[in-house]
């Protein structure tokens, strides 16, 4: 089912709620919040049918600042309580805003689950590699050996890949987009608005506080394009500044290649969103340090029946003249008179 | 008691000889057997068929938690208990009259229960070496003289059922399986039960496979003819009608009762009921039950985990559902964090704990009260529920009816406690009519302009705040779990505004008594001993403290139901009684919680064996109490 549209044409302004945004200054959260506020408008559903739901954690703030519905849960549940919402209306938009810490680490297990049902809710997950709101820990993306408040002999553990994650859990709908991008993070998120089924966006996000520079290459402006493969549909995978590189299969691994601007290699790796997950997959293997590059963009995208959908199939397909009488339920098979 | 011959209308046309019959007031008789042995299903329809026949009943069923443990051992014994009767009947009985053993380790775990002079049934077949061996027996119980004072009646029902079911070209497991229905044949010819329900219930079960039909149909009616014609039994029993209220009648158990009753909250409130729960003893039950019912639109959602549970129907009475979730201890303590954002966020919720044995995974077969702290206190934080306790199987529909009502008008948590007694012991339930069941009023209406709504602005009456939807245009709102400013519901630190939300909250929760009835005395307004229970002591304290009364004793009982708040007019009732005694099986919670609240002495009868209480073990409290001994 698809949200009811709205009936008047809306603005950036009318989801933007009265309360003070209180994220720190210079937080790339702020970035994320302008362009989903610049995104609902043109979405052309009701306001009042849209619903901000979040965990605990700097990300999870997000719905106050939406003048939309919205629900700022308990730590990591935030799935959970989303997909009590979408059974109960699926009529409803539902986000679910969370973070490395929330989504990863306390609601690991509900993200799996959210994901592998397909309920139609969009999750996007801000990844900072670092807990922010409790002051410096490190984080289930943080990278091994990363020396923080709780690991000042570096960490121990190996870091989660958000994607992978997703993507293991046989999420229909796998993006991942960069908080300075403001361009591109907008495509993502439209098509993660649009598609039916799990959405599951990795936005990358810089904390300025606790874990500044963690995506430094593909989030400044000056090196991003050399850094950011923008993954296209139907179309190579080229990126850097000069259009000069790109990725081909060498055996069953991703291998750089450089080649003269305008002139790539026949042999490219082109871009199919439709593909097994095996495929993309093998993109989120794209990263430093092994390679001078980050996948950006769509990286899965297939059709599913919502888990929200089939419920309600289930329901309409049980319904029968009466099906809801009380009166029979209540007496049950067997029953005897007393006189 | 009094014996006499069959009077006319009571002779089976099937009788070959004339038989004494004897009558009495009530009898209790326990299977026993295997887990894999059908005993669960022995006892359901001999409860039917006692049902049908116009007793009084009540029943017991009492299984390990392994589905099967090993063959003839002892950990794999399980146990059906029926108390029937001529009489009003509200416990299972205190220890059986008949027991019917169908292999040693069975006989072994229950043979200590049976009184004394009682009638013990045995399947001979299955007293062999090597079960003896299983059940770590020493000698043949059957003939090393243990068994001299009960009347035993040894009955080979697996060799007579695999005779009797000759030529049918059943493998021996078959055959086995068949022998329960030969015994059940046995006892329905000693208490003079109509077969009909049964044969019923067999070509139906078994309507795809006419072999088995014809087969399980055979062995009844072998196990009757056998002790028709056999003169084992030298007497028949009879057990007259009781005096019931009149109406329609079925049997009910405590978890079909929650479900129906949430079902029942959800048609009278008019809104959708979403049911999140997670699979767990002793309380699945009611997700089977809601789960057959997509024509009612009932929405079930079988979560991840105990948390996620709570969370979807959190989430669903966010969008306007009647969001239940239900469980049992181990489940609570994991969804403490969700009903404490339910608190603070003033949505209805419906938590059902069915109580087993704690703490940690305890004896998730077996009964127990001992979750009355958690469900009163057990969250972080000032964090007041509104609790309510079921005190029969029957009585599940109307707390659970309350408990949604409840959480709906006040916009707040309301958890439901029953245990595993209740849940899986049954009695005969008067269906109620529909017409009958007071509406629920939910109201999604803002009540103000757009321009004025303040989320957390207060009913005056009920201090519940408005429950404005998603989906209702000009009235977009946020929640969460972050102290909610008075009125606007925005985020707030201030010092004031916590302590006032706090007492808000707090002073909502209590004011759930206007919602509590006038508390009802079983006895006198005033005596010696005042006996106060809870929850599902209700029959074995009413049955106690009416026997009691009978004798002369100067006592009265008290049953509470609503456990937070508790009703108001507790205080004045203690102080017409000289003692209180608290019964609960757990080790005094109610009774530490009465001490705080009244300031007055009680004397506590605790229990935690996993079984519910004899009425025999309150009548000695009492007695001791009352003699000065305590």
């Amino acid at each position: 089912m698809t949200a009811t549209p709205a009936p008047v044409k809306l603005e950036r302004k009318d989801f933007v709620s009265d309360q003070i945004v209180r994220w720190c200054p210079g937080c790339g959260d702020y970035a994320i919040l302008a362009s989903m506020q610049k995104l609902m408008p043109t979405l052309g559903i009701a306001k009042e049918n849209v619903v901000f739901v979040s965990g605990i954690g700097c990300s999870s703030r997000f719905p106050y600042y939406m003048n939309t519905y919205g629900f700022h849960t308990i730590h990591g549940r935030a799935p959970a309580f989303a997909t009590g919402m979408k059974l109960a209306n699926p009529n409803l938009q539902v986000w679910l805003v969370t973070g490395d810490g929330d989504g990863l680490s306390i609601g690991g297990n509900h993200l799996l689950h959210a994901l592998r049902r397909n309920i139609d809710v969009k999750i996007l997950l801000f990844n900072n590699r670092i807990y922010g709101l409790t002051k410096g820990q490190y984080s289930p993306t943080s990278e091994k050996g990363k020396v923080t408040k709780s690991s000042p002999a570096g960490t121990l553990d190996r870091p989660i890949v958000p994607l992978r994650f997703a993507l293991a859990a046989e999420a229909t709908f796998v993006a991942r987009t960069v908080d300075t991008d403001v361009q591109h993070m907008g495509m993502v998120l439209e098509r993660a608005a649009k598609h039916k089924g799990s959405a599951f966006v990795e936005i990358y996000q810089n904390c300025i506080v606790f874990n500044d520079g963690a995506f430094a290459d593909v989030e400044n402006r000056d090196t991003r394009d050399d850094f950011a493969l923008k993954l296209e549909h139907g179309k190579p995978l080229i990126f850097g500044k000069a259009r000069d590189k790109g990725f081909r299969m060498k055996g069953h691994e991703p291998e750089l290649v450089t080649f003269e601007p305008g002139k790539p290699p026949s042999d490219l790796i082109v871009h199919d969103e439709k593909a097994g997950a095996q495929y993309a997959y093998m993109l989120t293997q794209i990263e430093p340090p092994e390679f001078p590059a980050v996948p950006v963009g769509v990286f899965r995208t297939v059709e599913e029946a919502s888990y929200d959908e089939l419920s309600e199939a289930q329901l309409a397909a049980a319904k029968k003249p009466g099906g809801d009488d009380l009166a029979k339920l209540l007496a049950g098979p067997e029953t005897w008179e007393v006189k | 008691m009094n014996t006499q011959t069959p009077p006319k209308a009571l002779n089976d046309p099937k009788r070959k000889r004339v038989v004494p019959v004897e009558e009495l007031e009530s009898i209790t008789i326990r299977f026993a057997g295997d887990s894999g042995d059908g005993v669960q299903l022995t006892g359901g329809q001999f409860t039917t068929t006692t049902a049908f026949a116009g007793n009084d009943l009540s029943t017991f069923p009492d299984f390990p938690a392994e589905i099967r443990a090993p063959v003839g051992t002892l950990p794999g014994v399980s146990g059906f208990q029926i108390h029937f009767s001529s009489k009003d009947v509200l416990t299972p009985g205190d220890a059986p009259q008949v027991l019917v053993a169908f292999n040693p380790a069975a006989l072994k775990a229950n043979i200590k229960d049976l009184e004394k002079g009682g009638t013990l049934v045995v399947n001979t077949d299955a007293f062999t070496v090597g079960n003896f061996k299983k059940a770590n027996i020493a000698a043949n119980p059957l003939e090393d003289g243990s068994l001299s004072g009960y009347r035993v009646i040894e009955i080979p029902m697996t060799s007579l059922t695999d005779t009797a079911l000759a030529g049918m070209g059943l493998s021996p497991n078959q055959v086995q399986r068949c022998k329960n229905f030969f015994a059940l044949g046995v006892m329905y010819w000693l208490y003079e039960r109509p077969m009909e329900s049964t044969s019923a219930w067999i070509r139906h079960k078994f309507a795809k496979n006419p072999t088995l039909v014809e087969a399980n149909l055979k062995a009844l009616e072998a196990g009757w003819s056998y002790a028709e014609t056999t003169e084992i039994f030298a007497r028949t029993y009879r057990v007259l009608k009781a005096p019931i209220a009149p109406g329609r009648y079925r049997n009910i158990t405590g978890n079909e009762a929650a479900a129906l009753g949430l079902v029942a909250a959800a048609k009278l409130s008019e809104h959708t009921l979403f049911y999140g729960s997670y699979p767990i003893t002793p309380a699945s039950d009611i997700l089977h039950a809601l789960s057959k019912l997509k024509s009612f639109r009932v929405k079930t959602f079988q979560a991840e985990d105990e948390i996620a549970a709570v969370a979807s129907a959190i989430g669903a009475s966010f969008v306007g559902h009647l969001g239940i979730t239900g469980t049992s201890g181990p489940g609570v303590a994991l969804k403490a964090e969700a009903i404490g954002l339910a608190v603070m966020t003033e949505l209805p919720l419906v938590i059902v704990n069915v109580q087993r044995g704690g703490p940690s995974t305890g004896l998730p077969t077996k009964t127990e009260q001992a979750d009355l702290f958690q469900a009163v206190f057990g969250r972080n934080g000032e964090c007041p529920v509104a609790v309510l306790a079921a005190a029969t199987p029957g009585d599940c529909f109307m707390m659970a009816i309350e408990a949604c009502r409840w959480a709906m008008k006040y916009r707040h948590p309301v958890m439901l406690l029953t245990d595993g007694y209740l849940a899986n012991g049954s009695e005969p339930w008067k269906i109620p009519n529909v017409a009958d069941l007071p509406k629920i009023a939910v109201s999604h209406d803002p009540g103000v302009p757009a321009a004025e709504f303040k989320p957390f602005a207060r009913d005056p009456k009920t201090m519940a705040r408005p429950w404005v939807v998603p989906g209702t245009p000009g009235y977009e709102h946020r929640i969460g779990g972050i102290e909610k400013a008075n009125l606007t519901g925005n985020v707030s630190y201030d010092p004031d505004n916590h302590e006032l939300m706090c007492r808000l909250r707090a002073e909502k929760v209590a004011g759930m008594v206007q919602d509590i009835p006038p508390s009802k005395v079983n006895g006198p307004d005033k005596a010696k001993v005042l006996v106060v229970g809870w929850g599902s002591t209700y029959g074995a304290i009413t049955t106690a403290v009416g026997q009691l009364q009978k004798e002369g004793k100067s006592v009265a009982s008290l049953h509470i139901r609503h456990m937070n708040p508790l009703p108001p007019d507790l205080g004045e009732i203690f102080k017409r009684y000289e003692r209180v005694v608290v019964a609960e099986m757990n080790l005094g919670q109610l009774e530490t919680i009465l001490r705080a609240k009244f300031l007055i002495p009680t004397v506590g009868l605790h229990k935690m064996k996993g079984q519910p209480f004899k009425v025999s073990e309150i009548k000695a409290k009492v007695e001791a109490v009352l003699a000065g001994k305590e």
